[in-house]
């Protein structure tokens, strides 16, 4: 049976967990408090705090207010609310709205088709992709980092080199490669494809993280008291990356983003539904690359990319801040000491 | 450092040697294998049946009809001796084509590369110095911006710009064919030419993520007390500035820069389509394009080839600067 802890019984601190009334003479429950107390701590310590510092920052704002954009766009398409993509359902190149009809914003394509009805119905696809490569990446590399990184020796040089060795093959010949061989349509899949070897720079410097996290006095304690060592490395060193990792994420989902768009512009990836990069490529190969005006055909597939990858790089450098204790701890009005730092390095370059 | 010297010339042809395996094995994933494809086109040719075996056998230095193995070792000893094979669609030996889109390639790399980091390292050093200044804020914001630009995109953009309405540029090749002499300044002129808009597209994106990275370093080592003491003994500010703050912050910045010399040239598959500059990518792109699986992988290990020789060059250079990569971090196992 839990006891609940509640402000106006203050008795409840000394309680048993057998709740008969009787004293604690060992002194076991003092400490223990109900789930309920520990899950208001874990929200209080490992999300409010966080994204109270991560909110303050205008970029991390404006980051996910750009993201949630395009989570409605998909939204959009998912319930069905604009019309398909077709070809010749209205007028060819006809300008976007300012310029052309209201009925189709963003104007029309040399074949007549909907640029909108283009764009919003490949949403979808791209963010299921994207989401695929980031937590794919990311996922590997955390496992490699930690793992080579708090165990050492031969598991360590194992796995260095298998890192190595996917570092010393260029990302986007392989990529291409392996996309002719399984002409992956899941998008899941070819964000999985896409960042084949994303992971191994990112693996290489979590462990060196690890590498000074694991020389900490409360690792050492855990490991002479016996804990396993997936336990120590979930309890005690994932929970100290875990920032690092986030930001990470960030930047994996950006270089998915460049590089899936990219090779769909090459047209080395099979599709059903015409995405971004496919657009980009038609608008590429029309008559658009050379008459200023059917530049629009150029310009509006490259701004939701971009767009997209603006607001990742945003939120990225915003989400960088939840890495200063002190700021946080601020912000959360718990203290008011301390100048505010400026935001640190992450350590790890983008690509591409 | 004669241990490290070894040790990390034997990680290189190890290397090689895995990807060498690794792209026999590619050859069979790819759709019909190495074969069905080929001995279609050749009958197609009208080569008859019983030459068709010894044709395949002369392309890609295999036996189709051997066991694995032994195709695995004929792979490996052509490759050995140079031999990379034979271009389906060009009938030309894979080497000589790859001898002849390789120097172009590793130009536009090299070069953007530089200017990436010359670029991105004097921006960020300022913003740093001049921390929290409009100049700092302004060039924060463009880095930003030109991070969310592919460089594709910007390739798309300036190509459109400079070369189709403007016409200040070139659209397409790698120099001027109606120059015969080679060792002309015209012909100099038009290398650069026709180089500079692929090097421009390809160094601007880049250059903002090395500035962002070198302002976040040099603003930390700029708070060390090794720095305060510095200033403290009187030493002079331009010595400061580059023995003190710039090598200490420019080091972390060395991994980032294996990272981005690999990312870069597989990225070239893009750029030179864009272009069409006849560089490796763009070969790699063609081949794959007409079933040339010969140039294919033999494009495909020389780009490999070329980054890992770059990597080790570039890991040498630093363990001269930084003596603690040759003394090795080998941590206790746990």
């Amino acid at each position: 049976m839990k006891v609940k802890r509640t402000e106006d019984d203050p008795s409840a601190e000394t309680r048993t967990d057998g709740g008969s009334g009787q004293f604690d003479w060992r002194g076991e429950t003092t400490t223990q408090i109900s789930r309920w107390d520990r899950y208001k701590e874990i929200y209080e310590e490992r999300i409010y705090k966080p994204a109270l510092v991560a909110w303050d920052d205008s970029r991390t704002r404006w980051g996910s207010l750009i993201l949630l954009f395009y989570v409605l766009i998909a939204l959009v398409a998912l319930l069905d609310l604009w019309r398909f993509p077709a070809t010749s359902q209205a007028a060819r190149w006809m300008q976007p709205w300012p310029w052309g009809s209201l009925a189709y914003p963003l104007g029309t394509t040399k074949s007549g088709t909907d640029l909108a009805a283009l764009l919003i119905h490949s949403t979808p696809y791209i963010l299921i992709l994207v989401t695929a490569g980031a937590i794919w990446a990311t996922g590997i590399a955390v496992f490699v980092g930690t793992v080579s990184g708090y165990k050492g020796g031969t598991v360590d040089s194992v796995l260095m080199s298998v890192s190595d060795f996917f570092m010393a093959i260029p990302g986007l010949p392989l990529v291409i490669v392996l996309a002719v061989a399984f002409s992956p349509e899941n998008p899941v899949f070819v964000g999985v494809i896409i960042t084949i070897n994303y992971w191994a720079g990112l693996g290489r410097s979590l462990r060196s993280q690890v590498l000074t996290i694991r020389e900490n006095n409360y690792v050492e304690a855990a490991r002479t008291m016996g804990t396993s060592t997936p336990r120590i490395i979930f309890k005690d060193v994932l929970p100290n990356l875990m920032p690092y990792v986030t930001v990470n994420a960030v930047f994996a989902a950006r270089y998915t983003i460049f590089a899936s768009v990219g090779l769909y512009f090459l047209g080395v990836l099979p599709y059903k539904i015409q995405n971004w990069g496919v657009t980009l490529n038609l608008a590429y190969n029309s008559a658009a690359l050379f008459n200023v005006d059917y530049a629009y055909y150029l310009i509006i597939p490259m701004l939701a990319i971009m767009l997209l990858s603006f607001g990742f790089i945003l939120l990225g450098q915003g989400l960088d801040r939840v890495f200063n204790p002190r700021v946080r701890t601020r912000m959360a009005g718990e203290t008011e000491s301390t100048v505010e730092d400026d935001d640190e390095d992450t350590g790890f370059t983008e690509v591409m | 450092m004669l241990n490290y010297l070894t040790k990390r010339t034997a990680r290189v042809f190890v290397t090689i040697w895995a990807v060498a395996t690794l792209s026999f094995g590619l050859i069979r994933l790819l759709p019909g294998g190495p074969f069905t494809q080929l001995r279609i086109q050749l009958l197609r040719q009208g080569l008859p049946a019983e030459q068709v075996e010894e044709r395949i056998r002369n392309l890609q230095n295999i036996r189709p009809d051997a066991p694995l193995w032994q195709q695995y070792l004929d792979y490996m000893g052509a490759l050995v001796q140079g031999n990379l094979g034979v271009s389906i669609r060009l009938d030309e030996p894979v080497v000589e084509v790859v001898a002849n889109a390789a120097p172009w390639t590793i130009f536009v790399v090299t070069v953007s590369t530089i200017l990436v980091f010359a670029i991105g390292i004097s921006i960020g050093a300022l913003q740093a110095y001049w921390e929290g200044s409009r100049f700092d804020k302004f060039f924060t914001g463009l880095s930003m911006g030109a991070l969310s630009v592919p460089f594709y995109v910007l390739a798309v953009i300036l190509l459109f710009i400079f070369a189709y309405n403007l016409g200040w540029f070139p659209t397409s090749g790698r120099y001027d064919h109606s120059i015969e002499n080679v060792w002309s300044l015209a012909y100099l002129v038009s290398v650069l030419r026709h180089a500079a808009l692929p090097i421009a597209a390809y160094s601007l994106g880049a250059a903002g993520g090395q500035a962002l990275a070198m302002r976040g370093n040099s603003i930390q080592v700029l708070g060390e007390d090794y720095v305060e003491v510095a200033r403290l003994r009187g030493l002079s500010d331009s010595r400061i500035a580059t023995r003190y703050v710039g090598r200490n912050a420019i080091l972390p910045m060395y991994t980032g820069f294996l990272l981005l010399l690999g990312f870069r040239l597989g990225g070239t598959i893009i750029l030179e389509q864009i272009f069409t500059y006849q560089g490796l990518g763009l070969r790699l792109f063609q081949a794959l394009n007409q079933n040339d699986y010969p140039l294919m992988m033999g494009t495909f290990l020389v780009i490999t080839v070329v980054l890992v020789l770059g990597v080790y060059v570039a890991d040498l250079t630093y363990s001269r600067i930084d003596p603690r990569i040759s003394q090795g971090d080998e941590g206790e196992a746990y």
